[in-house]
């Protein structure tokens, strides 16, 4: 273990302690190291954001933490075991050391406040010896950062389209410096040109501060060409961890194989796709308009 | 051959302080039985409206939708006998269906409101359906939506759907809700069921790698403009507009991410 690596999850397991229990997380074994973007996917219910949410130890009964452990190695060289915080160090940890981009998180923003007010909220709970004015020219400059632009910080949410309300969500993540973002589905709700351009921002900012991302998503296509490594769950466990290049060149897992499988190609061959071109589409030129 | 036609369709939507919002501006295209469009487009850029005006949910603000030549119904019966003719299955199975209902009584709906088969053989139709759609009539048929899967509701609303026999289909996002594992399937059986039928298609989509392989034509949109239209393949592989290109390059598409980079992808350190 050094210093590489920043976050170590080891057997963990999560249940919703149900009847009859669900075992969500089943002995999950991961390690994030610093400065990569790691792509976590799966389909809905394989517990990639169960994980997720327990690393944070975000959980809520009826979720348990079973078994296991997440031991974050902070900058300074200090191990924290997750686990074992208390409510004052968790309150301390989250957002500092590790934030999270929620899944919908363009309806996570209070309607009826600034959006510069929520930005400053984070500063005068985790930087009380800042002065307001410091405050306001840090959240100021934060916007400035995702693109939306200073300007708004007086703006309110509705006044904002989808792609800008994520952004300033990630604009939020960013702004204690956390060495960890967990980003659950961050750009699912959102077309492919706003999509896009978010994403290439995320890479810019990694580059540029350095910090390690948890990306969970069901798109793979996606997760391939962001990814320095991804790993694939089902029913709670990780079948497959990979480099992003090695999972799609050489899937060992049948499930991964599948999961690539489900995507058809966009400039490629047709994939598992019963129709052919040669049934219509050559013959008819007939209702082709061309403006 | 049922053909329906576009002609310089345009929808204006009137906004409060700001005039006038131009939805839908000149759109022309024709989707002849047999054949699938796929309409794509960014958020905003009018697919819905053009659903919304093949429905009769909207009216035209000018220029004409035909059906077969003739312009189509505005109201009663004619309209009703219309919206027989053009069905549409949509993107939320959670939310098309009535949990309060039977699937049964789902699919009963149609064919005894459009008086589809004569009363004695509705069941029996109700069973050829969900056979057709690929579900077990016997564990479907008195099930309620809750006690379905998302994919098994969809089919639900394709069989739906296809009760009264349409010429046309408008399949408004029909997989983007559901797991990703199948969508190809819930595609695959759209594209079968439409070769048996001879249905006419319009898939909406912001997918363009589903809109390629599984239309005949695709229809770019952008700000109401049809700016680029023509075979599938052409408009993904070679697109002409600008705009094209655009959304082409913003979706993922990982054979040509790792053709082009040598290296692993975002390896900075």
């Amino acid at each position: 273990m050094t210093t590489d690596d920043l976050l170590t999850v080891s057997q963990f397991s999560v249940s919703y302690d149900v009847n009859p229990p669900v075992e969500a997380v089943r002995d999950v074994s991961i390690t994030v190291r610093r400065g990569e973007i790691l792509g976590l996917a799966g389909e809905s219910g394989c517990g990639k954001t169960t994980l997720a949410y327990g690393i944070q130890r975000l959980l809520k009964p009826p979720a348990v933490i079973t078994s296991g452990s997440a031991v974050f190695h902070d900058e300074s060289g200090e191990d924290i075991d997750i686990n074992t915080m208390d409510d004052v160090q968790l309150r301390a940890f989250r957002w500092e050391k590790a934030s999270m981009v929620f899944q919908g998180a363009m309806n996570a923003l209070n309607p009826i406040i600034t959006i510069g007010a929520q930005l400053q909220d984070v500063f005068s709970t985790h930087r009380p010896a800042m002065s307001r004015r410091e405050h306001r020219l840090e959240a100021g400059r934060l916007l400035d950062i995702v693109g939306v632009g200073s300007g708004r910080l007086r703006s309110y949410p509705h006044e904002l389209s989808g792609g800008m309300r994520q952004r300033v969500m990630i604009a939020m993540a960013l702004a204690l410096k956390p060495q960890l973002m967990i980003m659950d589905e961050p750009t699912t709700a959102l077309d492919v040109l706003v999509q896009r351009e978010i994403l290439d921002q995320i890479s810019d900012l990694r580059k540029e501060f350095g910090f390690s991302v948890i990306f969970i998503t069901h798109d793979l296509p996606l997760l391939l060409e962001i990814s320095d490594r991804i790993a694939v769950m089902r029913e709670g466990r990780i079948v497959e961890i990979d480099t992003a290049r090695n999972l799609y060149e050489n899937p060992r897992h049948d499930y991964t194989r599948r999961l690539l499988a489900s995507f058809p190609s966009l400039t490629g061959e047709r994939g598992g796709f019963v129709r052919r071109p040669s049934e219509s589409a050559l013959d008819a030129e007939s209702g082709v308009t061309v403006q | 051959m049922t053909t329906l036609e576009f002609r310089d369709v345009t929808k204006k939507y009137r906004v409060r302080g700001s005039g006038e919002l131009i939805a839908l501006d000149k759109v022309n295209f024709t989707l002849t039985s047999g054949r699938t469009i796929a309409l794509v487009g960014q958020s905003g850029s009018g697919k819905s409206t053009i659903a919304k005006i093949l429905t009769q949910l909207e009216r035209v603000s000018s220029g004409q939708v035909l059906l077969d030549g003739t312009p189509i119904p505005t109201w009663g019966r004619p309209l009703r006998r219309y919206r027989q003719t053009v069905r549409m299955v949509f993107q939320d199975p959670f939310a098309s269906l009535n949990p309060y209902h039977t699937i049964r009584h789902h699919i009963e709906r149609p064919l005894r409101l459009d008086r589809v088969v004569p009363a004695d053989q509705v069941e029996e139709e109700v069973f050829r359906l969900l056979n057709r759609v690929r579900l077990s009539p016997e564990q479907t048929i008195d099930r309620r939506p809750h006690e379905l899967s998302g994919g098994q509701r969809q089919r639900v609303a394709i069989a739906r759907a296809l009760a009264s026999r349409p010429a046309l289909l408008i399949a408004d996002e029909p997989v983007s809700m559901l797991d990703v594992s199948i969508r190809l399937e819930v595609l695959n059986l759209l594209a079968e069921l439409q070769r048996e039928a001879n249905l006419g298609v319009l898939y909406i989509t912001h997918d363009l790698a589903t809109a390629r392989h599984f239309s005949d034509e695709i229809m770019v949109l952008h700000h109401g403009k049809v700016v680029e239209h023509g075979p599938s393949d052409d408009v993904i592989l070679h697109p002409t507009h600008p705009y094209t290109l655009a959304l082409r390059d913003a979706s993922p598409d990982p054979e040509k991410h790792f053709a082009a980079s040598t290296t692993i992808p975002g390896a900075t350190t």
